[in-house]
């Protein structure tokens, strides 16, 4: 996990397209710079990046999901709830579930584990739209690669 | 049994806290209640769920910008209703 670079996911464990779920793990980073300021002498990982852990974790389940053609953007964040503090160096256990897949848009329910605890929970709506450049198409399969998203879950591989 | 536009119009009051008795089969979702695209989704969403359909919002979206139809045609709620209609119609064919 590199917090400043957006890189909330290490790997995704596991994908169950047929099931719509997926698995992801994430270690949050000994040190970071948001640490200085969240907070100054008592470190917590910030509930907004916690979302955004759970959102890219929803969406690579939705990349899955579109064969990896089309890409889903954060739409809402509902019942968001931050149930116990992350920590630097704890190992996050996040996955997500496929609610609703709907004509441009899904629906997601996302939560990270910590130690066996549920650390925070939501739901999640994403807008499904065709990748808006070629290079964003690739940029995201070479994401895709660090994180060993399984390529060969897809339907054409 | 209640009608499609009394779901629909329900959804909507629900979802975007509008009072009930504003939405008409006459009104235009956004042009008269004042709807916007994302606060559709989760209209589009419960209508999915309640009608078990998948509204096509983006063939109506497509044919809209392309001037093959009018927002009229699919956002004015007693035309919502019937295409929600025809939907759960063809599901059942």
């Amino acid at each position: 996990m590199r917090l400043e670079y957006f890189q909330l996911i290490d790997r995704i464990v596991e994908l169950k397209l047929a099931d719509r779920k997926i698995r992801s793990e994430a270690t949050v980073p000994a040190e970071s710079t948001i640490f200085e300021g969240h907070f100054p002498g008592y470190p917590l990982m910030p509930g907004v990046l916690m979302i955004e852990a759970m959102a890219q974790t929803s969406g690579w389940l939705l990349v899955a999901a579109n064969n990896f053609k089309r890409m889903p953007f954060l739409a809402a964040v509902k019942e968001a709830k931050f149930r116990n503090f992350v920590t630097p160096g704890q190992r996050l256990a996040l996955s997500a579930s496929l609610v609703h897949e709907g004509s441009g848009y899904a629906v997601t329910e996302a939560k990270i584990m910590v130690d066996g605890k549920l650390a925070c929970d939501a739901n999640l709506t994403f807008r499904i739209t065709d990748f808006p450049n070629p290079a964003m198409h690739e940029q995201m399969r070479e994401v895709a690669k660090r994180i060993e998203f399984p390529m060969g879950a897809l339907a054409d591989g | 049994m209640s009608s499609t536009f009394d779901t629909v119009a329900n959804i909507i009051a629900e979802t975007c806290d509008i009072p009930r008795d504003t939405i008409k089969p006459e009104s235009h979702a956004i042009d008269d209640l004042g709807i916007d695209s994302l606060d559709f989704l989760d209209i589009a969403f419960a209508i999915d769920k309640a009608f078990g359909i998948k509204l096509p919002l983006e063939q109506w979206t497509q044919e809209v910008n392309d001037g093959k139809a009018t927002t009229e045609q699919y956002f004015v709620l007693k035309n919502l209703s019937a295409r929600i209609d025809e939907l759960v119609a063809a599901k059942g064919a």
